[in-house]
């Protein structure tokens, strides 16, 4: 691996084991609110990724000017003013993709993580660092988020990525899936209750990952230890 | 004084506060002046292909959103003037098309557009915004399903009050299975549209 140690425990801390959602449960606003498939969570995804690398890419640079008294305003402030700067400019010049991604852009607003990370991290390191957390949460966030709509989707309404070639061009409309024909639906699934559900089975699904990796790892340890005995 | 011990200074925190606010509004009005023009034509764009859907191209010559004559709040549309846009053909007013909302959705607005000829028949709806439940209410967009398709044609002329309902109601428009509130304003909405452009079409025309 090319990546030196601090990166590479900083990407499976955000892609896995501090990972935004599954284990610190914030954004869960944004994340009901938008995974009603998996096209969806992959746009709030996407557009939150690249939010969080610019602020905290601004966070860290500014991080030895702010005293801690005024870090909260200062940083509300500077996300969301970028937030907006955001916006403006899709909206202006990449209207199409706007269209699509526009309402998640609002929604990142209300996204905590996003403060989360600028209080927790970019904060208290340098820049690199802080452009790659916020590379590394973000792509653990839009992971969550796909298999989260993903999941929910086909529950619901029995297909996958539906409208995909809206999001991402006509080239990925192999994307769109009808994986149970004449399905009827389960409508649960799609409302906020059912997100909720399907949240909890995933950090259940999580933990057991984890549990047995666990598990793993302390009778590996006990095999080395007894030649030593 | 070295920056550690200004940075606990009270004085130091106002004014950097003050200069981060200061930077952050400029940043933003930079940002809106320059993208004002651009967004306002791109959602210029937008209303003139959703007007394509609802005002069949034959029927005009002329640039559809720079002509159009606002039709004071009225208690039909609810509150808040009505753009309506005209459409003509060698100057001659051969439709009009006007953003309409039902207030009263499954949840929250549902924003259409439709266009009507001079008889007051409609030429087409569509829905522009909403937030219906996906898989039940949204089979009002013509991309889920044609039933928004059953009002061409339609006037008040030529159907009775009683019939501008849904089924369900004794009118001849299908509601959804599991889902007739959004069907019901819809055509509620529409009927209401068809009422006030009933009511000002002698003014537009002239």
């Amino acid at each position: 691996m090319l990546l030196s140690e601090p990166y590479k425990r900083l990407a499976s801390d955000g892609l896995w084991g501090n990972n935004i959602v599954l284990v610190q449960n914030l954004a869960l606003c944004p994340l009901l609110a938008v995974t009603g498939t998996a096209t969806n969570g992959l746009g709030m995804g996407l557009a939150t990724l690249v939010v969080l690398v610019m602020s905290n890419g601004i966070i860290s640079l500014n991080r030895h000017l702010v005293p801690a008294e005024v870090r909260i305003p200062v940083f509300v402030l500077l996300i969301a003013s970028l937030v907006t700067l955001v916006d403006l400019c899709m909206n202006a010049w990449m209207h199409e993709m706007h269209k699509v991604l526009g309402l998640f852009i609002a929604l990142i607003v209300t996204n905590c993580a996003i403060l989360g990370r600028a209080e927790s991290f970019a904060s208290k390191n340098s820049l690199a660092l802080s452009l790659w957390d916020g590379l590394v949460m973000g792509a653990g966030f839009t992971f969550v988020l796909v298999v989260l709509g993903a999941a929910r989707e086909i529950v619901s309404s029995g297909t996958l990525f539906a409208n995909a070639s809206l999001l991402l061009g006509d080239s990925f409309s192999f994307l769109e899936l009808t994986l149970i024909p004449n399905y009827k639906g389960f409508l649960l699934t799609a409302l906020p209750p059912g997100g909720f559900i399907m949240l909890a089975f995933i950090i259940v699904a999580k933990r057991l990952v984890d549990n047995k990796r666990a598990a793993k790892l302390s009778q590996v340890d006990v095999n080395e230890a007894i030649p030593e005995l | 004084m070295n920056l550690k011990q200004l940075k606990a200074r009270v004085t130091y925190q106002t004014i950097l506060l003050a200069a981060y606010a200061l930077i952050a509004s400029a940043l933003l009005g930079v940002a809106d002046l320059n993208t004002r023009d651009v967004i306002k034509l791109r959602q210029e764009e937008d209303l003139k292909a959703s007007l394509v859907q609802v005002v069949p191209a034959e029927l005009f010559d002329n640039d559809l959103v720079k002509d159009a004559v606002a039709v004071p709040a009225d208690s039909d549309l609810g509150t808040g003037e009505t753009l309506v846009y005209l459409a003509r053909k060698q100057g001659e007013i051969t439709a009009a098309a006007f953003q309409l909302t039902a207030p009263d959705g499954y949840s929250g607005d549902i924003k259409m557009i439709m266009g009507l000829n001079r008889n007051g028949e409609v030429l087409g709806v569509r829905v522009i915004a909403h937030a219906e439940t996906p898989g039940l209410g949204d089979k009002i967009e013509v991309s889920k399903s044609d039933w928004i398709l059953n009002f061409n044609g339609r006037s008040i002329h030529n159907l009775t009050v009683k019939e501008w309902a849904v089924k369900k109601n004794g009118g001849i428009f299908d509601q959804f299975s599991g889902a007739t509130i959004t069907p019901r304003a819809v055509v509620n909405t529409i009927y209401k549209g068809l009422l006030f452009f009933d009511k000002h079409k002698s003014e537009l025309f002239n």
